[in-house]
């Protein structure tokens, strides 16, 4: 009798684990709609499957010219840039450069009272350190002829590049009496940047010579970079070997 | 002594990198972009080699230290690169080169006008389209289709500044005595990558410059017809 419970006890057991067995054992095949098959191999970064290209062509990837890639959807702007450096010299917070970045370039007008704030801003720092009243070290009139107002219209409301398709490009060559005709890639243009801020009309304002401040140059050249090159025109990616 | 010089290079390690991460682009850009995907570097537009073409290259992503920073750095799928061109004068792009990356690629559409203009882009894919192989340190690829050449992909960056004196100068640091003598100075780009998309485009596919923007608004005279042109990077939303 003892026996006979035991034995029905063990029959239980196995009934209960083979029940719990087919819980975890089903026969509905929804774990693999085609899509699986789809997603592993058309989005990983490598060619692999019949594929023709990198995730492309072959049975289920998009073909490889493009013409079934994803193009859709609505960009909006996050940065933006023209000319050198304008953001950088003249957005004096967080705040307004954030807004400049986010700005489209025929709609600035409100950038200009800000930068011309700014322009003043750097001759005070400079009065302030030589113990001259701030009012009495300001803006002069660059090597254009360019006052406070024109030159901070110029940068906040017009900043783009100029690029001149039937003439040489040169940011500003005042001697050679070319002006904004692009951009090259030997174009000192911080130089030229910091001429236009600090140089008033002849250029030699702010020049370090006579006991004034060192602002019309960083004092830095291109270097040992080479901007001679065929296109891309840039040189490769340096390495650590 | 050994372990002395261990710290010092580990310490000058972190500083360069503390450096860098606070110096990044535009060459010194807002925090909402600053270090990001979509951040820009800068900017250039020039006559090609060949004189009846123009030259634009963004630098996007700057500040890549070379080895595993460069080699690790990509374009974002989700961010779009748009030259913008304007054609007349009125400082709206009425002409836009796009890239993108897909995969290992990017694609480029246009010149073509865009559907519309302003902060907000749609891709226009019913217009010229190329597609060129991402470049990386060691291999070069140039695509070169319907009188455009294309290339993308990490590359030195062509920018030379004493960023960390300008930022001493900015911030009231360096007065009285400004920037540095050439023996002082120090070329902050010298020794970084930044990713790079370059275009050149026939002036045919331009259309015609208007006349040059600061003589029309009467800031200078006797200036060639000029193009005024730009970059932007833009998300999907």
């Amino acid at each position: 009798m003892k026996n006979i419970i035991f034995y029905t006890r063990k029959f239980s057991l196995l009934l209960l684990l083979a029940f719990n067995l087919l819980l975890f054992i089903q026969c509905v095949d929804d774990d693999d709609n085609g899509n699986v098959i789809y997603q592993e191999t058309c989005d990983d970064g490598i060619q692999n499957g019949n594929e023709q290209g990198v995730d492309c062509g072959g049975e289920f990837c998009s073909p490889c010219d493009g013409s079934g890639i994803n193009f859709e959807g609505t960009f909006v702007q996050e940065d933006i840039a023209g000319r050198p450096a304008v953001n950088m010299i003249f957005g004096f917070s967080d705040l307004a450069q954030n807004e400049y970045n986010v700005s489209s370039v025929s709609n600035r007008s409100t950038f200009q009272e800000p930068f011309e704030i700014a322009l003043e801003a750097y001759h005070d720092i400079y009065a302030l350190s030589l113990d001259i009243p701030i009012e009495e070290l300001d803006y002069e009139t660059n090597i254009l002829n360019w006052n406070a107002n024109v030159f901070t219209t110029v940068l906040s409301e017009y900043d783009a590049l100029q690029v001149a398709p039937n003439a040489p490009t040169t940011y500003l060559d005042a001697d050679e009496n070319i002006f904004f005709t692009g951009r090259s890639l030997s174009d000192d243009v911080m130089d030229i940047t910091l001429k236009l801020i600090f140089g008033g009309v002849n250029g030699n304002r702010f020049d370090g010579s006579n006991d004034t401040p060192q602002l019309t140059t960083d004092a830095i050249g291109q270097g040992n970079r080479d901007f001679s090159l065929s296109f891309p025109y840039l040189e490769p990616a340096l390495t650590l070997d | 002594m050994k372990k002395t010089k261990l710290f010092a290079v580990i310490g000058t390690l972190f500083l360069l990198l503390l450096c860098i991460t606070f110096i990044s682009s535009d060459h010194l850009d807002g925090t909402n972009i600053e270090g990001t995907t979509s951040d820009i570097a800068d900017f250039y537009a020039f006559e090609g080699e060949n004189t009846d073409s123009t030259v634009f290259i963004a630098t996007i992503q700057g500040n890549l230290i070379p080895g595993e920073i460069t080699d690790n750095a990509n374009f974002d799928e989700d961010v779009l690169v748009e030259f913008n061109i304007d054609n007349t004068g009125d400082f709206v792009e009425d002409l836009v080169i796009q890239a993108i990356r897909r995969g290992d690629s990017i694609h480029f559409f246009g010149p073509v006008a865009p559907n519309q203009t302003g902060i907000e882009s749609q891709i226009m894919t019913s217009t010229i389209h190329n597609v060129v192989q991402i470049s990386t340190s060691s291999e070069t690829f140039i695509s070169n289709e319907n009188g455009m050449s294309y290339f993308a992909g990490p590359r030195r960056d062509p920018f030379y500044f004493d960023m960390n004196r300008f930022i001493n100068i900015k911030s009231g640091n360096a007065a009285p005595e400004g920037f540095f003598t050439p023996e002082e100075s120090s070329d902050f780009f010298q020794e970084l990558n930044s990713l790079a998309i370059v275009i050149e485009v026939p002036n045919s596919l331009l259309g015609d410059a208007p006349t040059h923007i600061l003589e029309s608004q009467g800031y200078l005279n006797d200036l060639p017809e000029a193009y005024n042109v730009w970059v932007t990077t833009k998300r999907k939303q």
